[in-house]
C-alpha cells in the first residue's frame, strides 16, 4: 500500500473538543517514513491532545487521520499497537507494580511470534544495558531516567511503524535528558520514524528533521528544523533567544 | 487444648471459603476501585443452583454416587454464576464506567437486593437443605475432629489458589489483568481489549464464588436466598482486612478472619462469663472490620510500592 512517496501519517483538518474545549482547531500534518519530527508549543496548545487522537485515547471532532493507508481516525484504542502507532505518554506510563521486564513484555502484548519477541527483549536490553540489570525490579521503584527508558523501551517492543513520543524530557535532570535524547538519536538511526513532543524546543529541533509549531489549538508554523532554529520569531518565542 | 486445635481446624474452613470469596472482591476492587456488592448473592446463587441440581437429579432417579452427583451440581453451578458475573458487569457497571464513584456503589447495592429478591422468588424464603448424598467420615487428629468434607473444602481451595496465581502471576493473560489495574488507558494503548480484561476479572471471580457458596451449603448442610449478604460481608471484611486489590492479601484475609472467628466463637462464652453465647460470633468480623478500617486501612498486605514522579 505504502510507497515512498506517500506519507506515513496524513492529518487533515483535525478538529478535537475535550470537555467542551475546542483543544485541536483544525490542523494538518505530514510525516514521512524514516523522518523525526518534532512537534512543539506552549502549555495547553494542543499538543498532547493531538498525539492522544492519533493513538486513539481520546476521539477526533472532525478530521481525517490516514496511517500507512488506513484511516484510524475511529479504530478502537486497542488496535492502533498492532497497526504500527505507539505512543509512551507524557508522565511515562510505565506499570509501577510490573516487573521491567513485565513492562517491556507488555508492548508485545499484541505479537505472537515468541522468537522475534526474544530477540526484540535482547535488542532493547542491548540499547538500555541498565533495564538488564534491573529486569527483575518493579518498575515503580526505578528513577525518572529508568521509568522513561521502560517507556522507551516498552514501545520499541511493539516494533512501532510511528513511534510518539510526549514530553521525554518531563521532571528528569539535564544530565538524564542528554542521555534519553541521545536514545531517541539511536532509535532514529534504526529507522524508526518519530513524532516527538517537547517543552524544550531547542533540544527537540536540533534532534529533529523538522518541526511544526502549535498555538491554541492551530498549527502556525512548519518547517525544517533549521530555518525554525534560525527564525527569529521561533527564537524569541520558544528558544529563550 | 483440644478445644483449640479443634477451633483452628474449624477456622481454617470456613477461612479457605472466605478467602475464594474475598478474592473476587479483591479482584474486581483492583482493576475498577469498585466493590461488587452482589458478589455474596454470585455465591448465595450457586449454592442454590447445585442443590436445586442435585434435587433434580435424585428426584428422576439417577444412580450416581454422591461425589458424582455433587460435581455435575457443581458444573451447572459455575456457569451460571460467570454468566451472572458477567452480565452484572455489562448492565449493571459498564454504562457507569466513568460516573462518579457513588453511583456504581450504590447500584451493587441495589443489585444484591434484586438478586435475593429473585432467590426467593424462585427458591422460597425458607432454609434448603442440602442433600445428603455425601458419606461423611471423620477424622481425629490430636483430639479434634476433621470430616473427609472439610479436608475436601481445604484441598480444592488451595488446588484453586494456586491455579488463580499462576494464572495471575505467570501467564500473558494475567499479566494483562494486572497491567490493566495499574494503569487502564496505557494497557489499551498497549492493544490489551480492557473491555474484556474486566469481563472475565468478573467471571473468574464469579466462578471461585460459585464454588465457596457451594462450600458452605455442603459444609453447613444448608443454603438460604439471604446467605449471601452476611457471608459476602464477611469476605469482604477479609479482603479489606488482607488489603483490598491484594490477591495475597485476600487469603490470607479469609484465613485470619476464619480462624478469629472460629476461636471468638469458642471462647466467646467464657471470656465473657456467659452472657454472649458463640451465637454471637458475627461480632468478630465486624469488630476486626472496624478495627483495620480505624488502625491500618491499607490492610496487612496492602502496602503499595512508591509509584516515583
Amino acid at each position: 500500500m505504502t510507497t515512498n512517496t506517500s506519507p506515513l501519517l496524513s492529518v487533515q483538518d483535525l478538529k478535537v473538543a475535550y470537555g467542551g474545549i475546542h483543544a485541536v482547531k483544525g490542523i494538518n500534518l505530514e510525516i514521512n517514513k524514516g523522518e523525526l519530527v518534532a512537534l512543539i508549543g506552549a502549555n495547553g496548545a494542543g499538543k498532547t491532545t493531538t498525539l492522544k487522537t492519533l493513538v486513539g485515547m481520546v476521539k477526533p471532532a472532525a478530521g481525517s487521520i490516514n496511517f500507512d493507508g488506513k484511516d484510524t481516525a475511529r479504530m478502537a484504542p486497542y488496535d492502533f499497537v498492532s497497526q504500527g502507532l505507539v505512543l509512551v505518554p507524557e508522565g511515562r506510563g510505565i506499570f509501577p507494580r510490573l516487573t521491567v521486564e513485565e513492562n517491556l513484555q507488555m508492548g508485545a502484548y499484541y505479537r505472537n511470534d515468541k522468537a522475534d519477541i526474544a530477540h526484540d527483549l535482547a535488542r532493547v536490553y542491548d540499547l538500555f544495558p541498565r533495564l538488564k540489570e534491573r529486569m527483575k525490579q518493579l518498575a515503580g521503584t526505578l528513577s525518572g531516567g529508568e521509568q522513561q527508558m521502560v517507556a522507551i523501551g516498552r514501545a520499541l517492543m511493539s516494533r512501532p511503524k510511528l513511534l510518539l513520543l510526549d514530553e521525554p524530557s518531563m521532571g528528569l535532570a539535564p544530565i538524564i535528558v542528554q542521555k534519553i535524547f541521545e536514545i531517541i538519536r539511536m532509535i532514529a538511526a534504526e529507522g524508526v520514524t518519530m513524532l516527538l513532543i517537547e517543552q524544550n524546543a531547542k533540544l527537540a529541533l536540533e534532534t529533529a528533521n523538522r518541526g511544526y509549531v502549535m498555538e491554541s489549538g492551530l498549527i502556525t508554523v512548519a518547517d525544517d528544523s533549521k530555518t525554525l532554529l534560525a527564525n527569529p520569531a521561533i527564537q524569541s518565542a520558544y528558544l529563550g533567544e | 487444648m483440644d478445644h483449640l486445635l479443634q477451633h483452628l481446624i474449624n477456622g481454617l474452613v470456613i477461612g479457605s471459603v472466605y478467602a475464594l470469596i474475598a478474592l473476587g472482591y479483591t479482584m474486581v476492587y483492583g482493576i475498577m476501585q469498585l466493590i461488587n456488592f452482589a458478589h455474596g448473592e454470585i455465591v448465595m446463587i450457586g449454592a442454590m443452583v447445585t442443590i436445586t441440581c442435585i434435587n433434580m437429579l435424585l428426584g428422576a432417579n439417577v444412580a450416581l454416587p454422591g461425589i458424582l452427583l455433587l460435581t455435575i451440581g457443581l458444573a451447572m453451578a459455575i456457569p451460571v454464576s460467570m454468566a451472572l458475573g458477567y452480565g452484572i458487569e455489562r448492565v449493571a457497571y459498564r454504562p457507569l464506567r466513568n460516573a462518579p464513584r457513588l453511583a456504581p456503589l450504590i447500584t451493587a447495592i441495589g443489585l444484591s437486593i434484586v438478586l435475593q429478591q429473585v432467590a426467593t422468588l424462585i427458591w422460597g424464603r425458607n432454609y434448603r437443605p442440602f442433600p445428603p448424598i455425601l458419606e461423611i467420615k471423620t477424622f481425629e487428629i490430636g483430639g479434634a475432629v476433621i470430616t473427609n468434607l472439610q479436608v475436601a473444602i481445604i484441598v480444592l481451595a488451595i488446588v484453586i489458589m494456586a491455579a488463580l496465581f499462576f494464572l495471575i502471576e505467570r501467564s500473558k493473560l494475567g499479566r494483562a489483568m494486572r497491567a490493566t489495574a495499574q494503569n487502564i488507558d496505557v494497557a489499551r494503548l498497549m492493544g490489551v481489549n480492557t473491555n474484556t480484561i474486566i469481563s472475565l476479572t468478573f467471571v473468574i471471580g464469579s466462578a471461585l464464588g460459585a464454588v465457596a457458596g457451594v462450600m458452605v451449603a455442603a459444609n453447613y448442610d444448608q443454603a438460604h436466598a439471604y446467605m449471601g449478604f452476611l457471608i459476602g460481608l464477611k469476605a469482604f471484611t477479609a479482603a479489606v482486612l488482607g488489603g483490598i486489590g491484594n490477591l495475597g492479601g485476600a487469603v490470607l484475609g479469609g484465613l485470619v478472619l476464619g480462624i478469629i472467628e472460629s476461636l471468638g466463637a469458642g471462647y466467646l462464652s467464657d471470656l465473657t462469663g456467659g452472657v454472649l453465647t458463640s451465637s454471637y460470633k458475627d461480632i468478630f468480623a465486624f469488630a476486626v472490620l472496624i478495627l483495620v478500617l480505624l488502625f491500618r486501612p491499607s490492610g496487612l498486605l496492602g502496602e503499595r510500592v512508591a509509584e516515583r514522579a
